[in-house]
């Protein structure tokens, strides 16, 4: 077992460098922005007394008039058209209710998933009967955001062969903001392995299956093997690292952080270490800015 | 501990990767995570000590104070536990949640001290029969990242390590009550002989016949049954307890309480170890309760940082929650 005192750490430093413009100016709640009553208020801010005020803790942005203040790690707000990873809490009458790192619990109702056997029909009473064979407490899915209600409430739906409850393999929360904008959330990594990058936070981590797949509500258990276990710690560790020093998640930052491990001969069981954390994360930032 | 809901595809990962020996992080059945540890962290205290095991964070407090000891026992000093869950480690935990919790912590901390293998109380008297010193240990839980028994442990240790008592002087007598001056001298201090302080390992049963060791909140919910082994640095256990619905072989037992014997040494060493060489550094940046410095993080002024015993400090400073 490890034993480090407190004050050894190494210290979490500032990696990601803005490249050329100089340093973000980073405001908190309630700070004034600028006297200037002439400015547009954008998203993050308020007036007060005639003066704009920040109500985000950002970077403040300004383009020609308009002024925003971009929250530097915020809840999950949603946006229509996301892949999400979610976890299913609740079994109601004719809906699941699913945590997707949000406020609210999300909505995954019967009438928007794909039912087994393939074909399009219209659910009826023995399909209501047999929700929980399809999805039980605690179970993985992958969806994507079909509405934003005006409370917040996000409906999901899972309509395609992409979507669907998750097989083997592991989870990991990370801040939404970290992960980067991709038409794609499902990939394929060089070194064996499928990860899901969730909009929403939610990484899944899984070993690649084939395409065809007779329904999307069983689960392969199927023992994995250890190499790809190996490979899957790996990613894991490589993925919460780049989260701790707040790197942005993307297939490329992850795979570059994978290869620069095995380069450098880490165990997968070193990459829990604080020192080997900030050499890999600090190595990555720099194959990135390459 | 934590009410946390896996899938059975999850489940079964876990399971497997146990079976073949080598778990989601890529760790083996008996290793451990990364342990951080710091002294001196609350200074209104004797000795207080805070243990970080990845998400799991703990802090333990010593207070010293002079009471009566007990009838039957008239040398021996008394050693007070309290565990406090505290709301911000998890939802469930508001209110009433981390009653039962607590209670089971506390008890299992009093069980593992009650041997006198482990701390000499007769140096603990200061006038037998009638007065002696009692020390109240407060453990806060701030974080729940699974195996809270070893944390709990390690910090207590950790904490009465760093205790400091003042040595008390009986200077007269008053119509048969005697009285105390208590020194003034900050050097002048007595410590406690942490040597034979106990620390717990978990051990968690996955499957058939396999433990871990230092499991996840995910492993937890993958295993019904865990026994809690007390340990001390030469090796002698003081307590055994098992937590869960399910059974242990007798084989699965008597091997889990033969490698948490090797472990405990292992670890007793280190922590004493490392506990001396954090004694030596007599210059060593303290990394306040806020849990980082003040001036690591651009940029960001601080408006106003508002620190509340036993709340977390409010303040842009402190990152927690996710990743």
């Amino acid at each position: 077992m490890e034993i480090q005192l407190a004050c050894e750490l190494p210290r979490v430093q500032n990696m990601v460098h803005v490249q050329g413009s100089a340093k973000p100016r980073l405001v908190t709640p309630g700070e004034v922005i600028y006297q200037d009553t002439s400015f547009m208020r954008g998203h993050g801010t308020y007036m007060e007394e005639g003066v704009q005020v920040a109500s985000v803790a950002g970077y403040v942005t300004r383009v020609n008039r308009l002024i925003t203040v971009t929250p530097l790690r915020q809840v999950y707000q949603g946006a229509v058209g996301d892949t999400i990873v979610g976890r299913i809490t609740q079994v109601q009458t004719n809906r699941w209710k699913v945590d997707v790192n949000s406020r609210l619990d999300a909505e995954l109702r019967l009438s928007n998933i794909q039912l087994p056997g393939g074909e399009q029909r219209r659910s009826n009473l023995e399909d209501e009967r047999g929700m929980r064979g399809l999805l039980r407490e605690g179970d993985l899915v992958c969806v994507e955001v079909q509405k934003i209600s005006d409370d917040g409430l996000l409906r999901l739906a899972a309509r395609s062969i992409k979507y669907g409850k998750l097989s083997q393999g592991t989870l990991l929360a990370v801040s939404p903001s970290l992960i980067v904008q991709d038409k794609q959330r499902m990939h394929d990594l060089p070194c064996g392995a499928r990860v899901v990058f969730g909009a929403n936070g939610y990484v899944y981590i899984t070993p690649t299956v084939p395409q065809e797949q007779a329904s999307t509500y069983t689960v392969n258990f199927e023992e994995v093997p250890v190499d790809i276990r190996k490979t899957i710690g790996r990613l894991r560790n490589c993925i919460k690292l780049l989260a701790i020093h707040s790197i942005m998640i993307s297939p490329t930052s992850v795979t570059s952080a994978f290869d620069m491990s095995v380069e450098q001969e880490y165990e997968i069981k070193d990459l829990l270490k604080p020192d080997v954390m900030q050499d890999v994360a600090m190595a990555t930032v720099q194959m990135l800015n390459e | 501990m934590t009410d946390l809901n896996l899938s059975d595809a999850e489940k079964s990962y876990i399971v497997d990767g146990v079976k073949l020996g080598i778990r989601v992080d890529g760790r083996g059945r008996l290793d451990y995570r990364q342990l951080e540890i710091e002294t001196g962290v609350v200074s209104t205290a004797n000795g207080s000590a805070r243990v970080r095991l990845d998400r799991t964070d703990v802090l333990v407090t010593v207070k010293m104070e002079i009471e009566r000891p007990l009838p039957d026992q008239p040398e021996n000093g008394r050693i007070h536990f309290f565990v406090n869950c505290s709301a911000n480690a998890t939802p469930e935990f508001e209110g009433r949640g981390g009653d039962d919790l607590a209670t089971s912590l506390s008890a299992m901390m009093e069980r593992v001290y009650s041997s006198p293998h482990t701390l000499d109380r007769s140096k603990l008297c200061v006038v037998k029969g009638k007065h002696v010193r009692g020390l109240y240990i407060d453990i806060e839980i701030l974080e729940c990242g699974g195996n809270l028994f070893d944390a709990i442990s390690l910090g207590v240790k950790t904490a009465l390590w760093a205790t400091k008592m003042p040595k008390l002087y009986v200077t007269g007598e008053d119509g048969g009550e005697l009285e105390f001056s208590v020194s003034d001298n900050p050097h002048d201090i007595d410590r406690i002989d942490v040597s034979n302080a106990p620390i717990l390992i978990t051990h968690l049963r996955i499957t058939e016949n396999l433990t871990v060791v230092d499991p996840t909140p995910e492993e937890e919910c993958c295993g019904p049954v865990r026994v809690v082994v007390s340990v001390t640095p030469q090796g002698f256990i003081t307590a055994t307890q098992q937590f869960g619905s399910g059974t242990f072989n007798p084989q699965t037992l008597t091997a889990s309480l033969k490698s948490a014997r090797d472990l405990g040494q292992k670890i007793h060493n280190r922590l004493l170890r490392k506990l001396q060489q954090e004694e030596q550094m007599s210059d060593r940046q303290m990394q306040e309760f806020c849990g980082r410095h003040m001036d690591q993080i651009p940029g960001i002024r601080l408006r106003k940082v508002v620190i509340l015993p036993g709340v977390q400090p409010v303040g842009l400073a402190h990152v927690k929650g996710h990743i």
